[in-house]
């Protein structure tokens, strides 16, 4: 434990919010344990953990949406009972959650009036919405219909909505994990200035650089547990990480050699046009991929990234076969069965219900995507031995922590089970992987061992495309970088060439050619 | 005090094989209460209806009768239903097998023909409700009709199909007007197992059927495809199976079984075609399906137990005078219990006491 009235901070007599030995339990099972907390005024505090240490209870348990088991909420000194939501906001506590609980077919005005407890009129709303987003920077269109906006004017829209009530205190749930570099820079403007005016701010994320220069205090909780209280600043991003893991995470290696060889996946001219209506259409997707290499791809979500997946896999065909080459031969007709028999794998985003069956036993989960090839089936029987045996050389090769032998998909953890589904890809050593969001909600152990198992499967041969929307995954790994826009594909830089300002900058649409040259005449 | 609902991390494999008897006894106390309410000695009641059938040798041979239909279409419905395919109209394909395969024995009514008339008859039976029960599915992968609708209304086109052939061009000639064939000739006719006795080939087939089903389920590629599909249809598309080809074929095997279950039922215990060859069979083997876990072995046992309830039920109505619509009430309760207590494999009950937070009304 760290003493926790080192540096940072504000010397406030009460804290504004307080929890004391906040618990809440879930069957047997302490998602909170005793979690001692004070948020003062005009403080960011960081609220700091792995997926499942026990964060969104805490946030959710001060919101009102969920009742603490035991130990008590201190608003402004004096202990208080919050039964909902709407109590919170009575008493000045707003929240903008990670997911946004926008209505895509109603206008910015109307998802925002939707949201208000008051008695306001619709056209009081409109107005007090237009001069709120203006005088914090965060401009909005009231009339404008929500699908029509990009992921960081949603966000814009809940941030405002929260501001409308005039909180004294805001929490934000991971907030820049869908904006662009400088989108997050201009949220940051916005926080300190929030905190200029006495407000306070419990800030979620898990980005350590971020809650460096943001934040004033940050909180670390490990497996429900409070483990520390510190300055953040004063903290190295390595220092916060162990504190958070509880152990030193091994770090990612690139093979020392590598041999770059022939192009095993292209994509030449895709043009596909979306299933649904609010889809993303793909324009003139161009992209070559040697053996040895691994390809990011960099976008904020919803630019067309699922929908390049699914066209990659098959399990949306293009009309023109030579659109998708794999290993010299045109698939882009051919399903995604036939395209695995060609050497390619494909991890989906989603683990739950898109990777694996979540009610199915890991055994099944294996042939869902083993059936193909090997010694899987037999005659249309399926060899039970064999299955058995690709979930045990899994879970030997790749950690996957487990209760039993061969337990359902749902009960292992988010980390264990995105384990188990790139070990299963991993092992049929395929020439090809595509795969997407490799370690989203994964926790960082887990995520250290799946980025260096991307990078042993190119040193191995395989060509590997890897879309994330965490751009330091993608530097790290990545032997180039393109990022996505508005179903457009750029160039790709090469690692070393892309900076997180360049990056930045064409995940927010604008073209590299024409930032240079307002560089240049502005110099 | 408050009675939570809470998610289980794992199916409860325990629950899921006592869930159906938790059903059972359910619908038992229900029933009794309605006896008592209706004026009848409930134990009674209860004795006659699943006691009673059990103890003499011609009603469990009639309980074997009445279950092999069911067991059979209940089968096939089970496949569609582990697919997310809802085949309703499984007393439509009975039918249409009935009057496919009729239409073979109608024809060589009194000729030379040998053997195959039998086998030929079966076979046509199949065909025809496995291309009955296509019209649905086709409509649903081809135009997203709802197949619950189509399958469901197509029951009624066959049921007037094979009213108009008794009455009309199929209506024996020396049948006094009344509304049914000529009875079968012995080659037409599904041979009975015991001498004089009611228990006919059919059965033997039945149980070949739910062994094939258990083996299609449980040990084969295909039957990994229907239960992905219809258990986590992304998945299964991830996986490469086509959701809409497994459609047509749980429906075109659900079809045939229903159709050859249909003529057997003609060629069998009934020995002709007439209306009323079906006292809702095709309907009784959706709640067989779900009462039986939609897992074969659960299925025959679950067919047996229906079958009881319907003997049963013909015994109440001479012994006791209890309506025949009773059994059907009877059979809605269960479904009713079945479906309610599946919710206890995915979640469990827990009593929680309210929490020592601070009072909001615990008096």
């Amino acid at each position: 434990m760290r003493d926790t009235t080192s540096a940072g901070q504000h010397t406030s007599a009460t804290p504004l919010l307080q929890t004391v030995a906040l618990t809440k339990r879930y069957g047997t099972f302490l998602a909170n344990d005793k979690i001692d907390l004070d948020i003062r005024p005009q403080q960011i505090h960081a609220l700091l953990g792995e997926n499942g240490a026990g964060k969104s209870t805490l946030v959710k348990t001060i919101y009102g949406l969920v009742q603490p088991s035991e130990g008590e909420l201190r608003w402004e000194g004096r202990s208080i009972v919050l039964s909902g939501p709407s109590q919170a906001r009575a008493r000045g506590i707003g929240m903008v959650f990670q997911h946004f609980s926008l209505f895509d077919n109603l206008t910015v005005a109307e998802n925002v009036a939707l949201g208000l407890d008051g008695k306001e009129s619709f056209k009081e709303i409109s107005a007090r919405l237009e001069r709120v987003s203006h005088s914090y920077g965060l401009p909005l269109d009231p009339k404008r219909e929500v699908w029509q906006l990009s992921v960081g004017e949603r966000q814009r829209i809940e941030i405002v909505r929260a501001l409308m009530q005039d909180p004294k205190f805001l929490i934000l749930d991971e907030p820049t994990a869908v904006l662009t570099p400088q989108e997050a820079d201009q949220l940051f403007v916005v926080l300190e200035r929030l905190k200029s005016e006495g407000r306070a701010i419990l800030y979620i994320s898990h980005k350590l650089e971020e809650v460096k220069r943001l934040c004033d205090t940050a909180t670390i909780l490990r497996n429900g547990k409070k483990v520390a209280t510190c300055n953040p600043k004063a903290e190295t991003a390595a220092s916060l990480a162990r504190m958070m893991v509880g152990t030193e995470i091994k770090e990612v290696k690139p093979a020392a050699t590598r041999e770059i060889t022939v192009p095993r996946l292209a994509i030449i001219d895709l043009d596909l046009e979306p299933d649904d209506p609010h889809g993303v259409h793909l324009k003139g997707i161009a992209l070559e991929i040697r053996g040895g290499e691994i390809l990011g791809i960099a976008g904020v979500a919803g630019n067309g990234q699922d929908e390049l997946f699914a066209a990659l896999s098959g399990e949306r065909l293009a009309k023109d076969p030579g659109t998708v080459v794999i290993e010299g031969i045109a698939a882009g007709h051919l399903s995604i069965s036939r395209r695995r028999k060609l050497g390619a794998a494909f991890i989906p985003e989603e683990r739950l219900g898109h990777g694996t069956a979540p009610r199915m036993r890991l055994s099944e989960n294996a042939l869902l995507t083993g059936h193909v090839a090997g010694n899987m089936v037999l005659h249309g029987f399926v060899n039970t031995a064999a299955t058995l045996n690709a979930v045990d050389r899994t879970t030997e090769t790749f950690d996957v922590r487990k209760a039993k032998r061969d337990p359902e998909a749902a009960s292992l953890s988010g980390g264990n089970l995105q384990k188990f589904i790139v070990g299963r890809e991993i092992l049929r050593n395929p020439a090809v992987l595509v795969v997407n969001q490799p370690t989203w909600g994964v926790d960082a152990g887990a995520a250290a061992v799946i980025r260096q198992a991307l990078l042993d499967l190119a040193a191995g041969g395989a060509a590997v495309l890897v879309t994330s929307q965490d751009l330091d995954e993608l530097i790290e790994i990545s032997d180039r970088i393109a990022v996505m826009f508005h179903g457009r594909l750029s160039e790709p830089l090469p690692t070393a060439e892309a900076s997180r300002e360049k990056l930045g900058l064409l995940m927010g649409g604008s073209s590299l050619e024409a930032t240079e040259q307002a560089h240049a005449a502005g110099t | 005090m408050q009675l939570v609902l809470e998610k289980r991390a794992e199916r409860s494999r325990t629950v899921a094989l006592i869930s159906p008897l938790i059903a059972i006894g359910l619908t038992i106390v229900t029933m009794t209460i309605l006896f008592a309410v209706m004026g009848k000695n409930p134990i009674l009641a209860l004795y006659v209806y699943f006691i009673a059938p059990l103890a003499d040798g011609y009603s469990l041979q009639e309980i074997a009768v009445k279950a092999t239909p069911l067991v059979m279409i209940a089968i096939g419905l089970s496949l569609c239903y582990l697919a997310n395919a809802w085949n309703i109209g499984a007393e439509g394909q009975f039918l249409m097998g009935a009057v496919a395969g009729s239409w073979i024995a109608v024809k060589t009514q009194g000729t030379e023909a040998g053997h195959w008339v039998l086998p030929a008859m079966l076979l046509l039976g199949a065909i025809a409700g496995a291309l009955y029960a296509l019209i649905p599915a086709i409509c649903k992968v081809r135009f997203g009709a709802s197949e619950i609708l189509t399958s469901l209304m197509l029951v009624y086109v066959a049921d007037l199909l094979l009213d108009y052939l008794v009455r009309g061009p199929w209506r024996d000639p020396q049948g006094f007007n009344f509304p049914t064939t000529a009875e079968f000739d012995p080659v037409a006719t599904v041979p009975t197992l015991i001498e004089a006795g009611r228990l006919h080939l059919g059965s033997i087939l039945a149980l070949i059927v739910v062994a094939a089903g258990a083996v299609l389920l449980g040990k084969t590629i295909k039957g990994f495809e229907i239960r992905v599909v219809g258990a986590a249809p992304r998945a299964a598309r991830f996986g490469g199976f086509n959701a809409n080809q497994l459609i047509l074929l749980t429906f075109a095997i659900s079809g045939a079984l229903s159709g050859l279950a249909g003529i057997i039922e003609v060629a069998g215990p009934v020995g002709h075609l007439q209306p009323g060859i079906s006292p809702g069979y095709g309907f009784t083997a959706i709640i067989v399906a779900f009462l039986g876990r939609l897992n074969p072995v659960g299925i025959l046992i679950a067919g047996l137990f229906l079958a009881l309830t319907f003997i049963g039920g013909e015994q109440a109505q001479i012994a006791m005078k209890i309506p025949l619509d009773v059994t059907k009430v009877f059979q809605g309760v269960l479904l009713f219990y079945v479906l309610a207590c599946d919710s206890l494999i995915l979640y469990r009950f827990r009593i929680i006491s309210s929490a020592p937070q601070v009072a909001r009304g615990t008096h």
